[in-house]
Protein backbone atom coordinates (compact mmCIF):
# COMPACT_ATOMS: atom_id res chain seq x y z
CA UNK A 1 0.00 0.00 0.00
CA UNK A 2 3.14 2.41 0.70
CA UNK A 3 4.40 1.82 -2.16
CA UNK A 4 0.96 2.55 -3.96
CA UNK A 5 0.68 5.96 -2.12
CA UNK A 6 4.50 6.97 -3.37
CA UNK A 7 3.58 6.10 -6.56
CA UNK A 8 0.27 8.48 -6.45
CA UNK A 9 2.18 11.54 -4.91
CA UNK A 10 5.01 11.17 -7.64
CA UNK A 11 2.31 10.47 -10.32
CA UNK A 12 0.46 13.79 -9.29
CA UNK A 13 3.69 15.82 -8.64
CA UNK A 14 4.69 14.95 -12.34
CA UNK A 15 1.36 16.03 -13.79
CA UNK A 16 1.96 19.68 -11.68
CA UNK A 17 4.90 20.07 -13.17
CA UNK A 18 4.24 19.20 -16.84
CA UNK A 19 1.40 21.37 -16.39
CA UNK A 20 4.12 24.16 -14.92
CA UNK A 21 6.12 23.86 -17.71
CA UNK A 22 3.65 24.65 -20.65
CA UNK A 23 3.82 28.14 -21.82
CA UNK A 24 1.32 30.62 -20.67
CA UNK A 25 -1.07 31.67 -23.40
CA UNK A 26 0.41 35.49 -22.69
CA UNK A 27 3.95 33.93 -23.11
CA UNK A 28 2.70 32.69 -26.11
CA UNK A 29 1.20 35.75 -27.75
CA UNK A 30 4.36 38.29 -26.52
CA UNK A 31 6.29 35.59 -28.73
CA UNK A 32 4.25 35.89 -31.54
CA UNK A 33 3.76 39.72 -31.83
CA UNK A 34 7.59 39.95 -31.32
CA UNK A 35 8.09 37.89 -34.66
CA UNK A 36 5.37 39.59 -36.23
CA UNK A 37 6.50 43.01 -35.74
CA UNK A 38 10.07 41.89 -37.05
CA UNK A 39 8.61 42.19 -40.31
CA UNK A 40 7.12 45.35 -41.98
CA UNK A 41 4.18 43.62 -43.82
CA UNK A 42 3.33 41.35 -41.31
CA UNK A 43 3.62 44.69 -38.02
CA UNK A 44 -0.08 45.56 -38.42
CA UNK A 45 -1.63 41.96 -37.38
CA UNK A 46 -3.38 41.31 -33.80
CA UNK A 47 -2.66 38.34 -31.65
CA UNK A 48 -5.23 36.80 -29.16
CA UNK A 49 -3.96 33.22 -27.95
CA UNK A 50 -6.51 30.80 -25.65
CA UNK A 51 -5.68 27.63 -24.91
CA UNK A 52 -2.42 27.12 -27.02
CA UNK A 53 -4.86 28.22 -30.10
CA UNK A 54 -3.29 31.56 -31.55
CA UNK A 55 -6.13 33.64 -33.70
CA UNK A 56 -4.30 36.45 -36.35
CA UNK A 57 -6.84 39.35 -37.08
CA UNK A 58 -6.00 42.79 -39.57
CA UNK A 59 -5.32 43.53 -43.16
CA UNK A 60 -2.00 42.62 -45.04
CA UNK A 61 -1.36 43.99 -48.57
CA UNK A 62 -0.45 39.94 -50.54
CA UNK A 63 -0.95 36.72 -49.66
CA UNK A 64 2.22 36.07 -49.11
CA UNK A 65 2.27 38.07 -46.37
CA UNK A 66 -0.74 36.64 -44.87
CA UNK A 67 1.23 32.82 -45.25
CA UNK A 68 4.48 34.16 -43.58
CA UNK A 69 1.89 35.33 -40.27
CA UNK A 70 0.53 32.17 -40.76
CA UNK A 71 4.08 30.45 -40.54
CA UNK A 72 5.82 32.91 -37.82
CA UNK A 73 2.62 32.37 -35.66
CA UNK A 74 2.67 27.89 -36.12
CA UNK A 75 6.34 28.10 -35.47
CA UNK A 76 6.20 30.05 -31.38
CA UNK A 77 6.68 27.57 -28.76
CA UNK A 78 3.76 26.04 -27.64
CA UNK A 79 1.28 26.78 -30.35
CA UNK A 80 -1.33 23.88 -30.45
CA UNK A 81 -2.86 25.65 -33.72
CA UNK A 82 -3.03 28.46 -35.61
CA UNK A 83 -6.29 30.20 -36.97
CA UNK A 84 -5.34 32.85 -39.58
CA UNK A 85 -7.58 34.91 -39.68
CA UNK A 86 -5.65 37.84 -41.93
CA UNK A 87 -7.52 39.08 -44.75
CA UNK A 88 -5.68 40.72 -47.60
CA UNK A 89 -6.20 44.43 -49.15
CA UNK A 90 -4.29 45.06 -52.17
CA UNK A 91 -3.07 49.01 -51.93
CA UNK A 92 -4.63 50.94 -54.11
CA UNK A 93 -2.41 51.91 -57.19
CA UNK A 94 -2.41 56.06 -57.42
CA UNK A 95 -2.70 56.71 -61.07
CA UNK A 96 1.17 58.60 -62.25
CA UNK A 97 0.28 62.48 -62.70
CA UNK A 98 -0.26 62.88 -66.39
CA UNK A 99 1.76 65.72 -68.40
CA UNK A 100 0.64 67.58 -71.70
CA UNK A 101 3.40 66.81 -74.28
CA UNK A 102 5.28 69.92 -75.35
CA UNK A 103 2.74 70.33 -78.51
CA UNK A 104 -0.26 70.79 -76.59
CA UNK A 105 1.56 73.00 -73.81
CA UNK A 106 2.97 75.39 -76.90
CA UNK A 107 -0.41 76.08 -77.93
CA UNK A 108 -2.29 76.32 -74.79
CA UNK A 109 0.61 78.74 -73.09
CA UNK A 110 -0.07 80.75 -76.64
CA UNK A 111 -3.66 81.34 -75.16
CA UNK A 112 -3.16 81.88 -71.97
CA UNK A 113 -0.94 84.73 -72.67
CA UNK A 114 -2.51 86.56 -75.27
CA UNK A 115 -3.49 89.30 -72.74
CA UNK A 116 -0.44 89.80 -71.57
CA UNK A 117 1.76 90.69 -74.22
CA UNK A 118 4.70 91.37 -71.67
CA UNK A 119 4.95 87.67 -70.53
CA UNK A 120 7.24 84.85 -72.61
CA UNK A 121 6.66 81.70 -71.89
CA UNK A 122 9.14 78.95 -73.18
CA UNK A 123 8.07 75.19 -73.12
CA UNK A 124 10.73 72.83 -72.90
CA UNK A 125 10.60 68.94 -71.33
CA UNK A 126 6.50 69.76 -69.62
CA UNK A 127 8.29 72.92 -67.68
CA UNK A 128 6.62 76.30 -67.98
CA UNK A 129 9.72 79.65 -68.02
CA UNK A 130 8.44 82.55 -67.86
CA UNK A 131 9.81 85.29 -68.11
CA UNK A 132 9.53 89.80 -69.00
CA UNK A 133 7.12 91.52 -66.53
CA UNK A 134 3.80 91.38 -65.41
CA UNK A 135 1.16 93.11 -63.59
CA UNK A 136 0.61 91.98 -59.79
CA UNK A 137 -3.12 92.36 -60.16
CA UNK A 138 -2.73 90.02 -62.91
CA UNK A 139 -0.72 87.32 -62.01
CA UNK A 140 -2.83 85.16 -60.54
CA UNK A 141 -5.30 85.02 -63.65
CA UNK A 142 -2.04 84.23 -65.97
CA UNK A 143 -1.37 81.48 -63.08
CA UNK A 144 -4.57 80.21 -62.93
CA UNK A 145 -4.32 79.26 -66.75
CA UNK A 146 -1.32 77.78 -66.96
CA UNK A 147 -1.99 75.60 -64.22
CA UNK A 148 -5.02 74.15 -65.63
CA UNK A 149 -2.31 73.08 -68.92
CA UNK A 150 -1.19 70.02 -67.26
CA UNK A 151 2.34 71.02 -67.19
CA UNK A 152 5.57 69.55 -65.06
CA UNK A 153 6.04 72.66 -63.69
CA UNK A 154 5.75 76.25 -63.97
CA UNK A 155 9.25 78.20 -63.25
CA UNK A 156 8.11 81.77 -62.77
CA UNK A 157 11.04 84.21 -62.95
CA UNK A 158 8.60 86.97 -64.02
CA UNK A 159 9.53 90.90 -62.61
CA UNK A 160 6.41 91.80 -60.80
CA UNK A 161 5.76 95.41 -61.22
CA UNK B 1 10.26 69.84 -45.19
CA UNK B 2 8.41 68.01 -47.82
CA UNK B 3 5.61 69.21 -49.89
CA UNK B 4 2.43 67.90 -48.43
CA UNK B 5 3.53 69.76 -45.49
CA UNK B 6 4.78 72.70 -46.71
CA UNK B 7 0.69 72.98 -48.36
CA UNK B 8 -1.22 70.66 -45.82
CA UNK B 9 -2.92 74.11 -45.12
CA UNK B 10 -4.31 74.12 -48.86
CA UNK B 11 -4.71 71.07 -48.98
CA UNK B 12 -7.01 70.98 -45.80
CA UNK B 13 -9.09 73.49 -47.23
CA UNK B 14 -9.18 71.30 -50.34
CA UNK B 15 -10.43 69.14 -48.33
CA UNK B 16 -13.24 70.94 -45.91
CA UNK B 17 -14.36 73.03 -48.55
CA UNK B 18 -15.95 70.22 -50.83
CA UNK B 19 -13.55 70.00 -53.87
CA UNK B 20 -14.46 66.67 -55.25
CA UNK B 21 -12.47 63.64 -57.04
CA UNK B 22 -9.69 66.17 -54.80
CA UNK B 23 -6.42 63.75 -55.99
CA UNK B 24 -2.93 65.24 -54.39
CA UNK B 25 0.24 63.67 -56.55
CA UNK B 26 3.93 64.23 -55.50
CA UNK B 27 5.87 63.03 -58.35
CA UNK B 28 9.66 64.41 -59.26
CA UNK B 29 9.17 66.73 -56.52
CA UNK B 30 6.39 68.33 -57.27
CA UNK B 31 2.50 68.74 -55.67
CA UNK B 32 -0.11 68.35 -58.35
CA UNK B 33 -3.63 69.16 -56.43
CA UNK B 34 -6.62 68.43 -59.31
CA UNK B 35 -10.15 68.61 -58.11
CA UNK B 36 -13.63 70.40 -58.76
CA UNK B 37 -14.52 72.96 -56.56
CA UNK B 38 -18.06 73.59 -55.59
CA UNK B 39 -18.03 77.39 -57.17
CA UNK B 40 -16.20 80.20 -58.26
CA UNK B 41 -15.34 81.38 -54.42
CA UNK B 42 -13.91 78.15 -53.16
CA UNK B 43 -11.46 78.07 -56.06
CA UNK B 44 -10.33 81.80 -55.12
CA UNK B 45 -9.50 80.67 -51.82
CA UNK B 46 -7.73 78.00 -52.80
CA UNK B 47 -5.28 80.69 -54.65
CA UNK B 48 -5.71 82.90 -51.95
CA UNK B 49 -4.00 80.18 -49.57
CA UNK B 50 -1.53 79.46 -51.88
CA UNK B 51 0.02 82.61 -52.57
CA UNK B 52 0.10 82.86 -48.58
CA UNK B 53 2.40 80.00 -48.67
CA UNK B 54 4.11 80.91 -51.52
CA UNK B 55 4.39 84.50 -52.17
CA UNK B 56 4.29 85.16 -56.01
CA UNK B 57 4.05 81.86 -56.97
CA UNK B 58 7.78 81.60 -57.08
CA UNK B 59 8.76 78.20 -55.91
CA UNK B 60 7.64 76.02 -58.64
CA UNK B 61 6.77 72.89 -56.66
CA UNK B 62 2.57 73.19 -57.27
CA UNK B 63 0.37 72.29 -59.71
CA UNK B 64 -2.86 73.61 -58.53
CA UNK B 65 -5.21 72.38 -61.05
CA UNK B 66 -8.57 73.20 -59.37
CA UNK B 67 -11.47 73.84 -61.92
CA UNK B 68 -15.11 74.83 -60.79
CA UNK B 69 -17.74 72.46 -61.59
CA UNK B 70 -20.57 74.00 -64.27
CA UNK B 71 -23.00 71.40 -66.21
CA UNK B 72 -24.61 72.40 -69.74
CA UNK B 73 -26.72 75.22 -68.69
CA UNK B 74 -25.26 76.52 -65.92
CA UNK B 75 -24.77 80.16 -66.31
CA UNK B 76 -21.59 81.95 -66.32
CA UNK B 77 -20.21 85.89 -65.88
CA UNK B 78 -17.90 87.01 -67.92
CA UNK B 79 -15.27 88.56 -65.65
CA UNK B 80 -12.65 90.27 -67.80
CA UNK B 81 -10.62 93.08 -66.33
CA UNK B 82 -13.23 95.45 -68.63
CA UNK B 83 -12.79 94.22 -72.35
CA UNK B 84 -15.46 92.19 -73.90
CA UNK B 85 -14.87 88.75 -74.12
CA UNK B 86 -14.10 87.08 -77.48
CA UNK B 87 -16.45 84.26 -78.77
CA UNK B 88 -14.86 81.94 -81.55
CA UNK B 89 -15.43 79.86 -84.32
CA UNK B 90 -13.30 76.76 -82.38
CA UNK B 91 -11.19 76.39 -79.14
CA UNK B 92 -8.70 78.74 -79.79
CA UNK B 93 -7.04 81.49 -79.91
CA UNK B 94 -5.99 81.12 -83.58
CA UNK B 95 -9.27 80.46 -84.54
CA UNK B 96 -12.12 83.26 -85.73
CA UNK B 97 -13.90 85.53 -83.69
CA UNK B 98 -17.49 84.92 -84.21
CA UNK B 99 -18.65 87.14 -81.50
CA UNK B 100 -18.02 89.14 -78.39
CA UNK B 101 -19.92 88.85 -75.15
CA UNK B 102 -19.89 92.21 -72.86
CA UNK B 103 -17.68 92.23 -69.30
CA UNK B 104 -20.51 91.02 -66.94
CA UNK B 105 -22.71 89.59 -69.30
CA UNK B 106 -23.97 86.45 -68.32
CA UNK B 107 -23.80 83.56 -70.53
CA UNK B 108 -24.99 79.58 -70.73
CA UNK B 109 -22.43 76.88 -70.68
CA UNK B 110 -23.21 74.43 -73.31
CA UNK B 111 -20.15 71.92 -73.09
CA UNK B 112 -16.77 71.99 -71.47
CA UNK B 113 -14.38 71.26 -74.18
CA UNK B 114 -11.36 71.35 -72.39
CA UNK B 115 -10.40 73.14 -68.79
CA UNK B 116 -9.13 75.98 -71.28
CA UNK B 117 -12.04 76.54 -73.55
CA UNK B 118 -15.97 76.35 -73.04
CA UNK B 119 -18.17 76.20 -75.57
CA UNK B 120 -21.17 79.10 -74.47
CA UNK B 121 -24.23 81.22 -75.35
CA UNK B 122 -25.40 84.16 -75.67
CA UNK B 123 -28.58 85.39 -74.49
CA UNK B 124 -28.55 87.26 -78.30
CA UNK B 125 -28.13 83.93 -79.37
CA UNK B 126 -24.40 84.07 -80.33
CA UNK B 127 -22.54 80.35 -79.76
CA UNK B 128 -19.19 79.49 -79.75
CA UNK B 129 -15.79 79.05 -77.41
CA UNK B 130 -14.94 81.73 -74.84
CA UNK B 131 -11.82 81.54 -72.50
CA UNK B 132 -12.88 79.38 -69.65
CA UNK B 133 -10.66 81.93 -67.22
CA UNK B 134 -12.91 84.69 -67.86
CA UNK B 135 -16.25 82.65 -67.20
CA UNK B 136 -17.41 82.43 -63.25
CA UNK B 137 -20.05 79.99 -63.02
CA UNK B 138 -22.97 81.30 -60.83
Amino acid sequence: MKFIKNYLVLFVLSCALFIGCKPKDSDIKSQIEQALQANLETSGINVQVTDGVATLSGEVKDQQARDKAGTLAADAKGVKSVDNQVTVTPPVVEAPVQINPDEALVQGVKDATKDFPTVTANVNDGVITLTGDVKRSDLKNLMMSLNTLKPKKIDNQLTIK
Amino acid sequence: MSLQDKYKQLIDAATTSGVSNLQVREQDNVLYIDGSAPDGATKDKLWDIYAQLDPDYRAGDLILNVDVSASAGTKAKVTTESTNLNIRKGPGTDQPIVGKAAHNEIVTLQSKTNDQWWLIKTDAGEEGYAYAQYLSPQ
